[in-house]
């Protein structure tokens, strides 16, 4: 298992060097110009100038290894340099936003914990809720439970969130005047008080985005469950005498867990996907707004940073979802 | 009993000079037909198919009965309610030439939907078409030709690596001045946004298809077939396809889905068509600002992209059952 995990490793290496390298040339192939949103007085040898100080003049080749040593040798020195007080980077140059002129990486640490908080609660909302559903409706197959499940999860499937989102708003926010609408970040929790009004604000965006979780893992399980539910084991289990809460839960729950437990895992970088329209609706300030706000302003490091992390995301989580799937199932070997 | 031993068995008896009635056979049945018999079973899909015909007659044939231009702006009668609001609100401003009312610039809602309407399928529609055609290219060449199998789907690997989502805006954005300019402004975003999702969404169906063609593949008739020399061209037009189709359909109504809700998002996020070219997804999203004093401007054009996916998702679910031949029978 560990040395799959290690030529898994490796091989990502090369498939996060193409994505970077698809990102970059789609960047550059585009024929946007960061120049674009200047104003039309400003002479063209000025703007030329202004486009080699963002050093645009140099060929895409030296630019896109410039920003892969940036993003894989100078950010992480920066990194452990603020950890441990040490100083490898040595003041060397970061990834700089176009638009704001400060370190990319800085920006997206102060957007990161928002993002984090809303997408991360309603993965974990979405599964807690995903998972009991799922079992009931295997448990009772064609019951009326079952039936509604299968609804709830099509219109999981159906109605996207920027309806879905919006329809709460007018609902408990417009009508009923029960949830604010807009997500406050600056909001501090210190007491009680403000514990119910973060309790409050953050219910709409993580149930909108927990209802997607839900539609699609409560199908893995209820699939997974029915597999299980039909096989010799468990009428071993009910012969032995057991009970129908042990052979559910201890026998059955368990052996339907392991495919599940790698939807999870794949799904978490398409809820970071969801969130950027969720992010838009409740007016978070996270990643995905920030990402919005830099292709507004063709913001090229700043998009090529986010949108790589991303595809970081998606490699990681796809690596963790094979590794889990043999570690929890010992009849999948990959050696 | 066959059919060849009926028919053999009344031969027999005719021969021997006691004509008897000759046995009704029962009607020859065709596969379609039975598709959709079991289909027809699927409370969900026929009331899905009916919706998706509904909506479609909505927007293609609605036009043609309700005259309005989209465009055109009637600012006497702007914010105009919808006429059921009057039902519990007397004061309401409603207008009995205004069913769906009007939005802040007097611009009839219905037309809107109508034409909204219209983009939206008809994005979704060649999408989807773009989507399964790659997708089964893809899916096919891989395969049935073992050489290339891991090269593309190396390469098909690495596309689901991408995110797509961030992508997709990146392509909107940049591309879409240029294609503005060459083929018009609704025509260029109308390629993009079709390129865009069909670019980004194939992989699913590459990925069945192969894995179903490598496993007709090792057939008997196919091993027959090829046996008589059969070109590879012919092999997979006449053999391989035919055999593969039920996934690919199943695959197209996910696909079909999926896309009508891109264009939503895209439109919504303000990347899709412009703002006077009105799709569902670029109708709600200009009435979030007023969505307080005015929520039918935004439930109806939501309600109409979901019950859309939702009525093109039940018809997959019933399609899957249908095409399932192990279900079939049941």
């Amino acid at each position: 298992m560990l040395t799959y995990t290690f030529r898994r490793l490796l091989l990502s290496i090369p498939t996060l060097l193409f994505i970077a390298f698809v990102i970059f040339m789609l960047l550059e192939l585009a024929p946007g110009d960061p120049m674009g949103q200047m104003p039309l007085t400003i002479p063209d040898e000025v703007k030329q100038r202004m486009r080699e100080a963002l050093g645009l003049g140099e060929p895409w080749y030296i630019r896109f290894g410039l920003w892969l040593y940036q993003f894989f040798v100078v950010e992480p020195q920066y990194w452990i340099d603020s950890a441990f007080g040490t100083n490898f980077a040595d003041g060397k140059q970061r990834i700089i936003s176009f638009q704001s002129r400060s370190p990319v990486f800085d920006t997206i640490a102060q957007r990161l914990p928002q993002t984090l908080w809303v997408v991360g609660m309603s993965y974990v909302v979405g599964v807690a809720i995903a998972l009991p559903i799922g079992i009931i409706s295997a448990y009772r197959q064609y019951s009326v439970f079952d039936q509604a499940g299968t609804f709830i999860s099509m219109i999981g499937f159906s109605v996207p969130p920027f309806f879905s989102g919006v329809l709460v708003i007018v609902i408990f926010s417009v009508q009923l005047g029960w949830l604010p609408s807009i997500y406050d970040t600056t909001h501090q929790v210190v007491d009680w008080e403000t514990f119910k009004f973060q309790l409050r604000q953050m219910i709409m965006p993580v149930m909108v985005l927990a209802l997607q979780t839900t539609a699609q893992v409560s199908r893995y399980m209820r699939a997974s469950m029915l597999d299980n539910l039909g096989q010799d084991y468990v009428r071993t289990a009910r012969a032995k005498g057991m009970s129908e809460s042990v052979v559910v839960l201890k026998h059955v729950v368990r052996n339907s867990m392991i495919p599940v437990v790698t939807v999870i895992a794949l799904g978490l970088p398409a809820i970071f996907g969801g969130a950027i329209i969720t992010e838009q609706i409740f007016k978070v300030n996270g990643l995905g707004q920030l990402l919005i706000l830099a292709l507004q302003g063709a913001d090229i490091p700043m998009v090529m940073t986010i949108t790589f992390l991303l595809a970081v995301l998606i490699v990681l989580m796809n690596l963790i979802a094979d590794v889990l799937y043999g570690v929890l199932d010992p009849r999948i070997r990959y050696d | 009993m066959t059919d060849r031993d009926i028919h053999a068995s009344a031969d027999n008896l005719e021969v021997a000079g006691n004509p008897v009635a000759p046995i009704p056979a029962e009607k020859t049945r065709s596969q379609w037909r039975d598709v959709w018999d079991q289909f027809k079973t699927h409370k969900g899909a026929v009331l899905g198919l009916f919706f998706l015909v509904f909506i479609t007659l909505f927007c293609v044939a609605g036009p043609w009965i309700w005259t309005v231009d989209p465009g055109a702006l009637d600012v006497r009668n702007k914010d105009v309610r919808p006429i059921y609001t009057a039902i519990w609100d007397s004061n309401a401003k409603v207008n009995w030439a205004r069913p769906m009312g009007t939005d802040n610039l007097g611009r009839d809602q219905m037309a809107n939907l109508m034409q909204g309407g219209r983009i939206s399928l008809a994005v979704g529609w060649t999408a989807m078409i773009l989507a399964i055609l790659i997708g089964t290219l893809i899916g096919v060449l891989a395969g049935y030709f073992r050489a290339i199998d891991g090269l593309l789907m190396r390469f098909t690997d690495l596309v689901l690596a991408l995110p797509l989502l961030p992508l997709l805006l990146v392509m909107m954005l940049l591309f879409r001045d240029p294609l503005r300019a060459s083929f018009g402004p609704e025509q260029g975003i109308f390629i993009l946004v079709v390129t865009g999702i069909g670019i980004t969404s194939w992989m699913q169906t590459a990925r069945i298809v192969r894995g179903d063609v490598m496993a007709i593949k090792e057939r008997e008739f196919v091993l027959a077939a090829r046996s008589i020399g059969t070109p590879a061209r012919r092999m997979i037009t006449r053999h391989i396809l035919p055999n593969v189709l039920s996934p690919i359909m199943v695959s197209a109504t996910l696909g079909l889905a999926v896309a009508i809700i891109t264009e939503s998002a895209l439109s919504f996020l303000g990347l899709g068509f412009p703002s006077d070219f009105p799709t569902w997804g670029k109708i709600l999203n200009d009435s979030v600002p007023r969505m307080t004093r005015f929520p039918e401007r935004v439930i109806l054009p939501g309600m109409a992209i979901s019950l859309t996916v939702l009525s093109v998702n039940y018809i997959g679910d019933g399609l899957r059952d249908a095409l399932d031949p192990r279900i079939r029978g049941m």
